[in-house]
């Protein structure tokens, strides 16, 4: 089949699986454009800007587990896609930009909307190439994909140069079924000395805690890890990256850990004697203090990535590989063990648990005549009975949900951790509604993140997206204005949220619907109604907010696991 | 400690900024760094030089094994290893100090590559102490030093390669 490299490109992608591409034309990318008119196997949705493309192949990659592609034109195109791009880089999510590039007679001459694509996004990609001919178009493409796709995931950017897709020049083209590469051979299987190792330590535990990450879900864990857990009935927590591998209602469930985590996995992660960790990395949100890190514990490490081990806590058992691979080892090797973790210690480390639950650590005040963010989170629970997709933006409202959504099943939280980027949850959103037509999807948001990427609800009108946006809508940066007030003796220094738009308007003028709450009691009806009446369409549902809820419990930077902050001490002077 | 990292790299454009991009991205430090072409036109090696506390050299070597053009790497200074560095330095000599120049020169078993009625230039190979040794002895004005910086190799048997 003979093709030019536009045609290459398009067919690549058609080869390879890939059903949506999220982009931006511009004049880089026009012969590639042209390609992609004259087909309908590879669907393109136009995105309002190029950040919204990568978020929105970002949330489909989380949500499906394949990895997201973008198109962007050279220069200002490439330029805007690097949010995203980074986004995408510190949570390890899977995807492939391709980026248009002035013809190759033109690199290095400051052309016309030229820029260093491969330069400027070294740092944020797992890797990165630029295409010089077009015979090199189909297989780098494929490296591409395999690398973004395994070992630690990561995105990975193609810059292609306009000359490369002209369409007068045409090659033979066949799918690259495979490729190898010999500086690139990511470990699958855990080493068997080490397995064996872990599980003598994990069965001797007197006081276990496991810790799972992000790992879990991108390895499609989830049923391994349920198993491991329940065999073991040791208590599990998560971080903010893992929520959803393991289910939130199951008892042996103590919640997110970490700086807004809950007061028993916190209490638990310091008290414990053995800390099994499946994917995680140890993240400065999670940790505190290193130094008061876990002070009592031997702790395993299962990580694909061997960067991640002892990066930041020195870990005594470490595991190299794949957390699909080496839980099924360690399950296996603990079955045939026969002998069984310490009852008697387990018991009592179990009530000393419990006492630890009774705090109540994620009490509000539930009588308010304002509307309480948790409230909001609590009622969307329960009306979408826990089944929806939900994507958030980053501040105070993703806490919140982290706290108040209990998710039970892989890939249906999807937010931004690692680069916490605002602006992340429409567009997610979007791409979550791609790949799930009929399902309930719910973007929470904040009145100052919908801002930095509201030109997507006209994306959301052309493709007819029904999401629901929760904008939980306190007129403040309230993650920003909370540190004011406990930092920096409520000197409220631009975090206030002036001249907002009427959003029940500015929904409307998109063609959604919008509506305002403002008292509790509407609350679960606004919600409802979001989800039957207006099933089939983007509701912008405008939440007002108490001004003054604060996320707790929170651990202070320089603080341990053991310092928490609580709600229940804001009123006592205690901060 | 001081450690001296090889690696075979792909000869690909833009494979050492990658090196180098990680190195002041994660704030690494670098002593020197030399890249050459080797047997194979396909491969480049690369002799790095870095100091830094254990984990700290862990967390490189991890890094640096990370990047997908990174083919092999070994750190030398775990096993025995021969050192080389080349130096030439030009020097402003008059009078006594032409003679003293030459002296010292011999001493560290140098040349003298080139001679003016005011200067020397002299070509120095051996371990970078070695040079710095040099360079400590000399009591004449310095005009101009250039170093290729460090490459390295493990002795015996062992050997880098794909
Ligand atoms: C406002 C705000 C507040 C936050 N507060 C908290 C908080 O209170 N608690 C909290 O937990 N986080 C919090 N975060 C998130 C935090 O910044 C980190 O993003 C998060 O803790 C990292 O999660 P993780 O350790 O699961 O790592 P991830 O980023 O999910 O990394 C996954 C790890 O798994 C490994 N891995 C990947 N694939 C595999 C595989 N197949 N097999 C084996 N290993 C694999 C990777 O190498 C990596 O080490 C907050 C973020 C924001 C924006
Ligand atoms: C792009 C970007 N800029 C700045 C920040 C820093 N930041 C973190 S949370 C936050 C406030 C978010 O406000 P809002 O969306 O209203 O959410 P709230 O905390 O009020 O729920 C800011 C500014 C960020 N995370 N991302
Ligand atoms: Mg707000």
């Amino acid at each position: 089949m003979k093709l030019s490299g536009g045609e290459i490109l398009v067919q690549f992608l058609h080869d390879e699986g890939v059903e949506y591409l999220f982009g931006y034309p511009g004049g880089a990318v026009l012969h590639i454009y042209d390609a992609i008119y004259k087909q309908d196997k590879v669907k393109h949705i136009l995105v309002r800007h190029e950040q919204g493309a990568t978020h929105a192949a970002d949330g489909y990659a989380r949500a499906t587990g394949k990895p997201g592609v973008v198109l962007v034109t050279s220069g200002p195109g490439a330029t805007n896609a690097v949010t995203g791009i980074a986004t995408a880089y510190m949570d390890s999510i899977p995807m492939v930009v391709i980026t248009g590039q002035v013809a190759t007679q033109y690199i290095g001459s400051d052309a016309f909307q030229e820029v260093d694509a491969v330069g400027i996004t070294r740092p944020c990609v797992k890797h990165n190439f630029l295409v010089k001919r077009v015979e090199d178009l189909a297989i780098t493409l494929k490296k591409a994909f395999y690398v973004a796709t395994t070992g630690r995931p990561g995105p990975v950017v193609v810059d292609v140069p306009k000359d490369v897709t002209a369409p007068n020049v045409k090659i033979d083209y066949e799918y690259p079924g495979s490729v190898t590469m010999r500086s690139y051979n990511p470990v699958e299987k855990g080493h068997p000395k080490q397995i064996r190792q872990a599980a003598d330590i994990i069965l001797s535990a007197k006081q276990p805690m496991i810790y799972t990450g992000g790992g879990v879900l991108l390895s499609d864990a989830a049923e391994e890890l349920i198993e491991f857990t329940h065999c073991l009935g040791y208590p599990i927590t998560s971080t903010l990256m893992g929520l959803g591998a393991y289910p939130a209602t199951d008892p042996q469930f103590l919640g997110m850990l970490g700086m807004h985590g809950t007061y028993e996995a916190n209490m638990a992660m310091h008290e414990c004697d053995v800390l099994i960790a499946i994917g995680a990395r140890f993240d400065d949100r999670v940790t505190g203090d290193t130094e008061k890190f876990c002070p009592q514990a031997k702790i395993i490490h299962i990580d694909i990535d061997p960067s991640s081990i002892s990066k930041n806590v020195k870990v005594h058992v470490p595991i190299v590989g794949n957390v699909k691979t080496v839980l099924t080892d360690i399950n296996a090797v603990l079955k045939e063990k026969n002998s069984k973790p310490d009852k008697e210690a387990l018991d009592k480390w179990w009530q000393q648990i419990k006492v630890w639950q009774k705090e109540d650590c994620l009490q509000y005040d539930r009588k308010s005549k304002l509307i309480k963010p948790q409230f909001v989170l609590e009622k969307l629970y329960e009306v979408t009975k826990g089944d929806a997709y939900i994507t958030s933006d980053v501040g105070q409202h993703q806490m919140f949900a982290a706290q108040f959504y209990k998710f039970d099943k892989p890939r249906r939280w999807i937010n931004s951790g690692g680069l916490g980027t605002m602006g992340f949850g429409l567009p997610a959103a979007m791409g979550v509604q791609l790949a799930f037509p009929g399902a309930p999807v719910a973007c929470i948001t904040g009145e100052a993140s919908i801002q930095m990427c509201i030109q997507e609800l006209s994306t959301c009108m052309q493709y007819m997206l029904p999401i629901k946006v929760v904008n939980l809508n306190n007129r403040y940066m309230g993650m920003v204005r909370q540190w004011q007030e406990l930092m920096y003796e409520s000197r409220y220094s631009h975090s206030y949220m002036d001249a907002l738009p009427d959003f029940v308007k500015l929904a409307e003028a998109y063609g959604h619907v919008g509506v305002q709450i403002t008292d509790p009691k509407d609350v679960e009806p606004a919600l409802k109604e979001a989800f039957t009446k207006y099933k089939d369409r983007l509701v912008f549902l405008d939440f007002i907010t108490d001004q003054s809820e604060n996320v707790y419990p929170m651990i202070k930077t320089g603080q341990g696991h053991h310092e928490m902050y609580l709600a229940s001490q804001r009123g006592r002077g205690l901060a | 400690m001081r450690h001296i990292i090889s690696i075979l790299l792909e000869n690909e454009a833009g494979a050492l900024s990658r090196v180098a991009g990680l190195f002041s991205a994660r704030g690494y430090n670098i002593e020197s760094l030399t890249v050459a072409p080797t047997e194979d036109g396909t491969l480049s090696r690369i002799t790095l030089v870095t100091r830094g506390p254990d984990e700290i050299i862990e967390q490189i070597t991890k890094q640096l094994n990370k990047l997908i053009d990174v083919v092999k790497l070994v750190d030398l200074t775990e096993g025995d290893h021969i050192e080389r560095e080349m130096m030439m330095i030009k020097t402003r000599v008059t009078g006594e100090g032409r003679d003293e120049v030459k002296r010292l020169t011999e001493i560290f078993r140098g040349r003298i590559i080139d001679v003016t009625d005011t200067t020397y230039t002299v070509e120095l190979t051996g371990s970078a102490s070695k040079l710095d040794a040099f360079i400590k002895a000399l009591n004449v004005p310095i005009l101009e030093t250039v170093r290729s910086g460090v490459a390295g190799i493990a002795r015996g048997e062992k050997s880098l390669h794909v």
